[in-house]
C-alpha cells in the first residue's frame, strides 16, 4: 500500500476520476477537509446532481402509482460525459415538466367531468319534476286523481300560473347523508315557507371537490321572493350542495341536456387520451429510469470526489492524493491514460508520484465473496493492524468447526446444510429479494459460513452418534449383553463389564467389551445408557481442553510469525519465548497426560485412575499425598518432573516481565550515546520508509517513548497472558457445556413430544403421529436449529476473538475503502 | 490389538491423504494457498477429534448401565458374539 499523488489536468480529471471509479482499487483523501461542503469548488454540479435525483425521484414516484414495471439494466452504464450531463438535464426536465402539466390537466378535466355528470342527474330528476307539474295541467288526470302528490302539483302548478315570476326554485345536488338534516334546516329557517323535492341518484358519483365517490340526491326548492332565495342560498353552501342552474323553459332544458351529453362524451374520449398519453411517457420513461438514476449516481460521487483535491492554480492542475495498493499502480497508469485519451487530452497526460509517508496505511485484504463474509467477523472486532497476519483464512475453518462441536447432531446439520445450500446455489436470484429485511440480509450475507457450519455439524454429529437424538448401529456395537437371565430378573438395570479379558481370577467372569472401540465416533449402546451423560462429560471435556491449548498454541506461532515478518528479533526471544514455554509446561503436559491416562488404564485398574485434574492442582500446590489413589503418583518420577516443569514456567513471568523494558532502557542508552539518529527504528522496516516532510506531524515518536508507559504496558501484556492462559483454558469448556445442553434439549423433544405419538399403536397412532410432528418439527427449528445456533454461533465467535486471537492479534488498522462505483451502487438500497 | 489398528491407520491415512498430500495437488490460481490451508486445517481438526472419541474408548473405566427390559432386548437383538 502506497500513498500516491496524482496531478491531473482539469480538462481530464473528470474522466480520469471516471476510469479510476471503475477500477475501484485506490483510496481517496480529502485535502480540504477545513473547507465547508458549500465552498468547495464543484459545489454546482452537485447541486445539479441533486436536483435531477430528485427529479428523477418524482417519475419513480409516478412510474410506481400506476404500477408499471421497471426495467433493471442488465450491467450498469459508464458513467457520462460531462456534455453529457447537460443533455441529461434537459430530458429530465422535459420530462418533469410534461408529468406534472399531465397531472395538473387531468385533474382539471375529472373535475369538469364529475361537475357535468351531477349536471346531468340534477337536469334529469328536475325533468322528472317539471314532468309532474305538466302532467298535472291536463284537467282530465287532474279530476279523475287525488292523492296528495297530485294535489301538491297542481298547487304548486295553479300558484305558478298566478304568479310566475315570483315562485322562484334552486335546484342542486347534496350527499344523501346530509338530506335529512339538509331538509330540516331548510324547514327551521324558512318557517315552513319552501317546498322541497327531491330523488335520489340511484349511482355513486365522484364529487369533484372531494374526488371520493358519494352516494348524492338531487333536489329542487320552490320558495317566494329574495329573502327565502338569500337564506336558501347560504343553506346550500353550507351543508357543500352543490347549486347547478336551471332553465325554467322545457325546451331550453331539453337543450341543456343534449349539450351536457355531447360534453360529457367529449370528456371522457379526453380523458381517456390523456390517460393514454401519461402512460406512454411513463412506460418510455421506465425503461430507461435506473440507466439514468446510476449515471447521476455515478456523475455525483465524481463530482464529490473531485471536491477533495487540491486546485494548484500556479501548475493549472488538479493535485489528489490517494492509498494504493503497490501491485495495482499498473492498472492506476492504465486507467489514467486512458482517461486523458478519452477527454481528447493529446497534451500532458495524467501524473501519478509515488509520496513516501509515515503515516499508517489503511489495511486492504483481497477477497472474494467467500471470504468476504468470515472477514467481517474478524473485522467486527478490529481492522487488522496494517500488514499484520489476517486471521480469517484460520477463522475460515475453525469457527464452523468449533460451531459444529457445541451444536453436534447431525440431523440438525443436515438442515441447516440445506438451508445454506438454497442460499448459495439460489445467490443470484436472492441477491436483491427482500433487500429492507434486516434479518434475511444477514443470513444470506453469512450463507457460506451456514454452509460450512453445516457440513461441520452433520461430521460431528456422526462423531457424537447423534440424530436428531438417535443413535445409528452401521458398524455393530463393540458391546454385548452377556448376563443370564437371572441376573436381568433380579436387578432393575445392569452396568456392562468394561474389561475385555479376565482380570478377577475367578470363573465368572464374562467378556462383555470386545477391546476394539466402534470404528466411527460414539459406540450406539450409550444411547440407551443411564450413565452416558457421565461417560460423554468426560471425553467432551477432554478434547475440549486439548483443542483449546491446540489453538491458543497455534495463536502463538501465529505471533511468531508476525515477529518474523516485522523483523522484531527481540520480540522472539522476550516474548514469544517464554509465553511457549509456559504453555508447554503445564498445558502441553496436561495433553499428554490425557493422552497417557487413555492408553495406559483400562476397566481393571478403574479404581487407581488418576484424576487429572487433582494432579494438575497438586502440581502447582507442590502437595503429593498417596491418599487417595487418584491423586497417588501414576509414574516413577513424576513428581521431580513436575517440580521442575512449575519452576520452569514460573521462571517465565519476570523474562516476560522485564525483558522487553531492560531491552528499551539498553536501546535507548545506545542511541542517546550515537547521538540523533535519522534512520528508521528496528520496529518499522518497511522498505519504502523515508521521511515526508508534509506529514512530519504524524511521525512515530518510538525512539523516544517514555519509559514508565513500557513498564506498564508490558505489566499489563504479562499478566494477561498468563492469567489469561489458565482462565482461557478453561473457557474452552464451554464447548463440553454447550454440546450437552443441545443433546439434552434435543432429547427431551424427543422423549416429550415426538415420542408420544410413535409409541401408541394402530390407527390411531398414525395420527396421533401426524400431529405430534408439527410441535416437534416448530420446537426444533425455533429452539434447536435457531436458538441454540446462535447461542453456539456466538460462543464459537467470542472463543476465536477473545481466547484466539488475543495470543498474536493487534487490530489496530483501519478497512480501506476504494473509491468504486461498484460498491457505491451496491450499498445503495434498492427503494422497493 | 490388531482390529484396534485397523481403524487406526485407515483413518490416519485417509485425514492425512486430505491434510498432506491433497495440497500439493491443487492446481495453481489466486487461491491456491487458501485452499492448502483450508485442506489442512480441516483434516487436522477433523482428525484430532475423531482420535479422541476413539482412544477414549478403547480402554474404558466403566460400562454401560442398562435397564434390563433393555438388557434383554439387546440380548436376543445383537446376540451374544462379540
Amino acid at each position: 500500500m502506497t500513498l500516491c499523488q496524482l496531478f491531473l489536468q482539469p480538462d481530464a480529471a473528470y474522466s480520469c476520476i471516471s476510469e479510476l471509479g471503475e477500477l475501484g482499487i485506490v483510496q481517496f483523501r480529502d485535502l480540504n477537509p477545513n473547507v465547508n461542503s458549500f465552498q468547495r469548488k464543484y459545489v454546482n454540479e452537485v447541486r445539479r446532481c441533486e436536483e435531477m435525483e430528485r427529479k428523477l425521484r418524482f417519475l419513480e414516484t409516478e412510474i410506481k402509482k400506476d404500477e408499471l414495471p421497471i426495467y433493471d439494466p442488465e450491467d450498469n452504464p459508464d458513467a457520462p460525459k460531462p456534455r453529457e450531463m447537460i443533455d441529461l438535464e434537459a430530458t429530465f426536465e422535459k420530462l418533469d415538466h410534461e408529468l406534472k402539466e399531465i397531472n395538473t390537466n387531468a385533474d382539471a378535466l375529472l373535475r369538469n367531468f364529475n361537475e357535468l355528470t351531477e349536471l346531468k342527474h340534477n337536469l334529469t330528476m328536475t325533468q322528472g319534476f317539471f314532468d309532474d307539474a305538466e302532467m298535472a295541467f291536463t284537467p282530465a288526470h287532474n279530476r279523475n286523481q287525488r292523492d296528495s302528490d297530485d294535489d301538491q302539483v297542481q298547487l304548486l302548478y295553479e300558484y305558478s300560473m298566478i304568479s310566475h315570476n315570483k315562485l322562484g326554485f334552486i335546484t342542486g345536488v347534496v350527499p344523501r347523508e346530509r338530506m335529512v338534516a339538509f331538509e330540516r334546516m331548510l324547514w327551521r329557517v324558512c318557517r315552513g315557507n319552501v317546498f322541497l323535492r327531491q330523488a335520489e341518484i340511484p349511482e355513486l358519483i365522484e364529487d369533484p371537490v372531494s374526488g371520493e365517490k358519494l352516494h348524492k340526491t338531487v333536489f329542487v326548492v320552490f320558495f317566494q321572493g329574495e329573502q327565502l332565495k338569500n337564506r336558501v342560498q347560504k343553506i346550500c353552501e353550507g351543508f357543500r350542495a352543490n347549486i347547478y342552474p336551471c332553465p325554467e323553459n322545457p325546451h331550453e332544458r331539453r337543450e341543456l341536456a343534449m349539450g351536457v351529453m355531447t360534453r360529457l362524451e367529449d370528456l371522457t374520449v379526453v380523458l381517456s387520451q390523456t390517460q393514454d398519453h401519461r402512460q406512454r411517457v411513463l412506460a418510455a420513461t421506465s425503461r430507461n429510469l435506473r440507466t439514468w438514476q446510476i449515471k447521476v449516481k455515478k456523475i455525483k460521487a465524481i463530482y464529490h470526489t473531485m471536491n477533495m483535491f487540491n486546485n494548484d492554480v500556479a501548475r493549472k492542475c488538479l493535485i489528489a492524493e490517494c492509498w494504493a495498493p503497490v501491485s495495482e499502480l499498473d492498472r492506476i497508469q492504465l486507467a489514467l491514460r486512458k482517461g486523458s485519451e478519452a477527454s481528447g487530452g493529446g497534451t500532458v497526460s495524467s501524473v501519478l508520484n509515488r509520496m513516501v509517508t509515515r503515516e499508517q496505511p489503511p489495511t486492504h485484504h483481497k477477497l472474494n465473496k467467500f471470504t468476504q463474509g468470515f472477514q467481517n467477523l474478524v473485522d467486527a472486532y478490529g481492522v487488522a493492524t496494517y500488514r499484520e497476519i489476517n486471521p480469517m483464512p484460520f477463522v475460515l475453518i475453525t469457527f464452523p468447526f468449533l460451531f459444529a462441536v457445541m451444536f453436534g447432531d447431525a440431523g440438525h446439520g443436515i438442515l441447516v446444510t440445506i438451508f445454506a445450500l438454497w442460499m448459495v446455489l439460489k445467490e443470484r436470484s436472492l441477491k436483491d429479494k427482500w433487500r429492507n429485511q434486516e434479518v434475511w440480509t444477514i443470513f444470506f450475507g453469512g450463507r457460506y459460513i451456514i454452509l460450512l457450519m453445516g457440513i461441520f455439524s452433520i461430521y460431528t454429529g456422526i462423531i457424537y452418534n447423534d440424530v436428531f437424538s438417535k443413535s445409528l448401529n452401521i458398524f455393530g456395537s463393540s458391546w454385548r449383553v452377556r448376563f443370564g437371565d437371572d441376573t436381568l430378573a433380579k436387578h432393575d438395570s445392569v452396568m456392562l463389564e468394561p474389561t475385555p479379558y479376565n482380570y478377577t481370577r475367578s470363573g465368572d467372569y464374562r467378556q462383555m467389551f470386545s477391546g476394539t472401540p466402534y470404528p466411527i465416533g460414539l459406540d450406539p449402546v450409550w444411547q440407551l445408557a443411564d450413565n452416558k451423560i457421565t461417560y460423554t462429560n468426560s471425553v467432551k471435556m477432554k478434547f475440549a481442553i486439548i483443542i483449546g491449548i491446540t489453538q491458543m498454541g497455534f495463536g502463538l506461532f501465529l505471533s511468531l510469525w508476525n515477529h518474523l515478518h516485522f523483523n522484531h528479533r527481540h520480540a522472539i526471544y522476550l516474548e514469544f519465548l517464554p509465553q511457549i514455554i509456559f504453555l508447554a509446561c503445564i498445558f502441553f503436559y496436561l495433553i499428554i497426560l490425557i493422552f497417557y491416562k487413555w492408553t495406559s488404564f483400562d476397566g481393571s485398574k478403574a479404581t487407581d485412575a488418576p484424576s487429572l485434574l487433582i494432579h494438575l492442582i497438586n502440581m502447582i500446590l507442590f502437595s503429593y499425598k498417596t491418599d487417595p489413589p487418584s491423586a497417588a503418583v501414576f509414574y516413577t518420577g513424576q513428581k521431580q518432573f513436575q517440580t521442575f516443569l512449575i519452576l520452569l514456567a514460573v521462571l517465565c513471568v519476570p523474562w516476560m516481565l522485564l525483558g522487553k523494558p531492560i531491552y528499551r532502557i539498553v536501546m535507548n542508552k545506545r542511541r542517546a550515546n550515537r547521538g540523533v539518529v535519522l534512520d528508521a527504528d528496528v520496529r518499522d522496516t518497511d522498505t519504502e520508509d523515508m521521511l515526508d516532510d508534509e506529514h512530519s506531524h504524524q511521525q512515530h515518536h518510538q525512539h523516544e517513548v517514555e519509559m514508565s508507559e513500557v513498564w506498564v504496558e508490558q505489566g499489563i501484556h504479562t499478566i494477561e497472558y498468563f492469567l489469561g492462559c489458565i482462565s482461557h483454558t478453561a473457557s474452552y469448556l464451554r464447548l463440553w457445556a454447550l454440546s450437552l445442553a443441545h443433546a439434552q434439549l434435543s432429547e427431551v423433544l424427543w422423549h416429550m413430544i415426538l415420542h408420544l405419538g410413535l409409541s401408541m399403536n394402530g390407527y390411531g397412532g398414525a395420527i396421533a403421529s401426524f400431529f405430534v410432528f408439527m410441535p416437534w418439527s416448530s420446537l426444533t427449528v425455533f429452539i434447536l436449529l435457531l436458538m441454540e445456533g446462535l447461542s453456539a454461533f456466538l460462543h464459537a465467535l467470542r472463543l476465536h476473538w477473545v481466547e484466539f486471537q488475543s495470543k498474536f492479534y493487534k487490530g489496530e488498522g483501519y478497512p480501506f475503502v476504494p473509491f468504486s462505483f461498484r460498491l457505491l451502487l451496491d450499498e445503495a438500497p434498492v427503494e422497493a | 490389538m490388531e482390529k484396534f489398528s485397523i481403524s487406526l491407520i485407515v483413518f490416519t491415512v485417509f485425514w492425512g491423504l486430505i491434510g498432506i498430500v491433497l495440497p500439493f495437488l491443487i492446481p495453481k490460481g489466486p487461491h491456491r494457498r487458501l485452499i492448502q490451508t483450508m485442506l489442512a486445517l480441516t483434516s487436522a481438526c477433523c482428525w484430532l477429534f475423531w482420535l479422541c472419541f476413539y482412544l477414549h474408548q478403547w480402554k474404558p473405566l466403566f460400562g454401560p448401565q442398562i435397564s434390563s427390559v433393555d438388557a434383554r432386548a439387546l440380548k436376543v437383538l445383537w446376540g451374544q458374539d462379540l
